[in-house]
């Protein structure tokens, strides 16, 4: 096996193979088969990421990002998923890991928050003990050593009351409490990398600016690589070096946040921005894409995105309805997955933007 | 809880002891004279309007009772007196201080054994689940669930005490001494109707607990325990069955509840002199006053179990402790 690589390797030239970034995603592909069919949650999705930065992944519900997330984690299912891919964290292929070696790995090294803080704590242990728990699986602490830790990082993430509070239930928590204790459990062996799948999706508007603070503070701190997942373009601006938007189960376009923002070329890309709600604009309803995301089981043939696109007759011969377009480079950094050509897009692009901003200034 | 226990009574007796037999028919004897029979009616306080005769029942219970004290050889029922054979010539109370013991070993060491082999053998169908472990387990316990009491119990007597001769024969003196007294004998005679009740129900906790950890798995709380690098044996056992400990706790409760009451069929194979035993005896014979007590005490444990198993709602699960 290592021969025939080491052979691939000299015949595709004499250049070193660039280091891989701190994470990488290759090719990552999900499928569950059920009874309806097989569900292609995930789709050929390649990431990376560099350390101490933070990537947003964002995408209307179903495009695969908690999946895409769990599967970085090893958190599916291996006998129920079928999965194919490579993840490499810091040199290291997460995939093809033995479970225990992958334990050793999920909580220390890679650590997850999840949409939901009311069901992700245990309703019948104290939340203190659970996170003492966290840290008794990978470090051998003392339970006082471990109380201690998790009592100062329960402050460090704004619980009030902490010696009182750390011996509570989860149920007598409100929801954004309950997402600060699931930060602290997630922070607390200091991981390298944070998943935070919506970590705000199902907390009150005003608590939600919080958590989003905490994070963004959290980050700085600890200097932590961050996969953000969101739904909401709209949070993504303030925190994230670079955006991968996903669709149907792929990535379809990425770039730096600001390129994002400023010249984005995917029509989903576009579709999403004109969607965010803003402040400064006065308009009566935001522009939500027209029609439904494709059933994960039934995907169009050619781009999963062209049964919503309006401008996939701009593309000559049915190309969009036959053909899956790949995700290709436009510019350095900025990858696009879309048959038009790359004039055409950034000309739709303008003028899409040029609405959006109200066409008044 | 004391208003069940009234109402319970209440049924029991009146359920009974209106039915249309007439006991002092049946104590009277082969030649039974119109008499005679008054006499024996006034003796057992027949002759007393029902409602009095249910009084005279509860303030049994609670004070003791003297069956026809104007008559020579009255009969004395000490307290708690819930009634008199006169079939047996013994107060129903003894009857069943006798017989209870032998259902409680009986009861216990089949719960210790089916317990233990249910919930072990439904986590590891979970945790195995799909694959060969979890079939022959799954298969397993659909026979046992499947399989008669009688059948099984038979079928152990004939191979292990009288094919292979492993075991003696079931003493019963041995069970009713208990299990100080000795050990050896005593166990001897209880391993094959523990295992009996044991695989009965044991087949039922392998499949319930096994549901129960795969139905739990579903929950983020789950997911949250393996992003943490739990164990899968932590995840199962620590937050999974955790979760889905309840349902097993109650069918444990009133299993346990139920047996009290006398396992029937296994009592009656092994010739167990336990309340199953008695019970069957006493509804064979029409013996009124033992059935009535038989019912109440076998619905009494009903009730308590009921209200253990609520309160250990309470410990396990603090939202209901707390409110
Ligand atoms: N265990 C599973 N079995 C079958 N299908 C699944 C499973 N898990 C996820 N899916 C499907 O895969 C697709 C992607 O799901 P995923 O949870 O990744 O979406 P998402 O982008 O996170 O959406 P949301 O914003 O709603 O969280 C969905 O259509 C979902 O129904
Ligand atoms: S490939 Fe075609 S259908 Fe897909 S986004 Fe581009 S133009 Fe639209
Ligand atoms: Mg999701």
């Amino acid at each position: 096996m290592s021969t025939v690589h080491a052979a691939k390797g000299v015949s595709s030239g004499a250049t070193e193979v660039p280091e891989r970034p701190f994470l990488s995603v290759e090719n990552l592909s999900v499928k569950f088969p059920t009874e309806d069919g097989l569900v292609q949650a995930v789709d050929g999705v390649s990431l990376t990421i560099e350390q101490g930065k933070t990537l947003a992944i964002v995408g209307e519900s179903g495009s695969g990002k908690s999946v895409t997330a769990q599967a970085i984690m090893g958190l599916i299912d291996r006998r129920t998923a079928r999965m194919s891919g490579q993840v490499w964290l810091d040199g290291q292929e997460l995939m093809g890991l033995p479970m225990p070696d992958l334990q050793a790995i999920r909580g220390s090294q890679i650590a997850m928050i999840f949409q939901d803080p009311m069901s992700s704590l245990h309703p019948f242990y104290r939340i203190g003990d659970q996170i003492i728990e966290a840290i008794r699986v990978h470090r051998s602490v003392s339970k006082k050593q471990a109380r201690k830790e998790t009592i100062d990082m329960l402050r460090r993430v704004g619980i009030p009351a902490v010696e009182r509070r750390v011996d509570d239930f989860p149920h007598q928590l409100s929801g954004g409490m309950r997402q600060r204790v699931m930060i602290a459990m997630a922070l607390i062996n200091s991981p390298r990398l944070l998943i935070a799948d919506e970590p705000t999706t199902a907390l009150d508007v005003t608590v939600q600016a919080q958590i989003m603070e905490l994070i963004a503070s959290i980050q700085d701190e600890f200097k932590i690589t961050v996969i953000l997942i969101t739904h909401d373009l709209g949070v993504v601006a303030d925190v994230a070096d670079e955006v991968a938007v996903m669709y149907g189960g792929r990535v379809v376009e990425r770039a730096t946040t600001a390129a994002l923002y400023l010249k984005p070329e995917m029509p989903y890309t576009l579709g999403l921005l004109s969607s965010i709600p803003r402040m400064d604009k006065e308009m009566d309803r935001l522009d939500p894409i027209p029609g439904n995301p494709p059933s994960p089981i039934n995907l169009p043939k050619g781009c999963v995105f062209q049964p919503r696109c309006a401008y996939w007759e701009r593309v000559p011969d049915d190309l969009c309805k036959t053909t899956r377009p790949e995700l290709l480079a436009t510019v350095p950094d900025h990858m696009v997955r879309c048959h038009l050509e790359p004039e055409v897009r950034r000309e739709i692009s303008a003028s899409v933007l040029s609405v959006l901003s109200g066409g008044r200034s | 809880m004391v208003g069940l226990l009234f109402l319970l009574s209440l049924a029991v007796f009146f359920l009974f002891n209106l039915l249309p037999f007439d006991p002092a028919r049946l104590t009277c004897g082969k030649v039974c004279t119109p008499q005679l029979l008054e006499q024996n009616r006034h003796r057992l306080g027949l002759d007393l309007p029902p409602w009095d005769q249910y009084l005279a029942f509860v303030r049994g219970i609670f004070f003791g009772r003297i069956y026809a004290p104007d008559q020579p050889f009255p009969i004395v029922c000490h307290a708690p007196c819930l009634g008199y054979s006169f079939l047996r010539h013994a107060e129903v109370t003894t009857l069943i201080a006798r017989a209870l013991p032998v259902t409680l070993w009986l009861t216990l060491g089949g719960f210790i054994v089916w317990i233990t082999f249910g919930v072990v053998g439904g986590i590891v169908a979970a945790l195995r689940r799909g694959r060969w472990q979890d079939r022959v387990l799954m298969t397993v316990a659909l026979f046992g669930y499947s399989m008669p009491s009688f059948f099984i119990g038979l079928l152990l007597i004939f191979f292990v005490i009288l094919q292979l001769q492993w075991l003696p024969f079931p003493s019963a003196s041995a069970v009713q001494a208990g299990p100080f007294a000795n050990p050896v004998k005593f166990f001897q005679t209880m391993i094959l109707p523990w295992l009996v009740i044991a695989i009965l129900n044991a087949a039922f906790y392998v499949r319930l607990t096994r549901n129960q950890v795969l139905e739990t798995f579903g929950e983020d709380y789950v997911r949250t325990a393996r992003a943490k690098g739990l164990p899968e044996r932590t995840v199962v056992v620590k937050h999974a069955l955790r979760a889905g400990l309840t349902p097993i706790v109650t069918a444990a409760g009133l299993d346990i509840a139920y047996l009290m009451g006398g396992a029937i069929i296994t009592e009656s194979i092994f010739s167990l002199p336990g309340m199953g035993s008695l019970s069957v005896n006493a509804v064979t014979n029409y013996d009124l006053p033992l059935i009535t007590g038989v019912v109440l005490v076998a619905g009494i444990f009903i009730i308590a179990m009921n209200l253990i198993v609520d309160l250990l709602y309470g410990f396990l699960d603090p939202r209901v402790r707390i409110g």
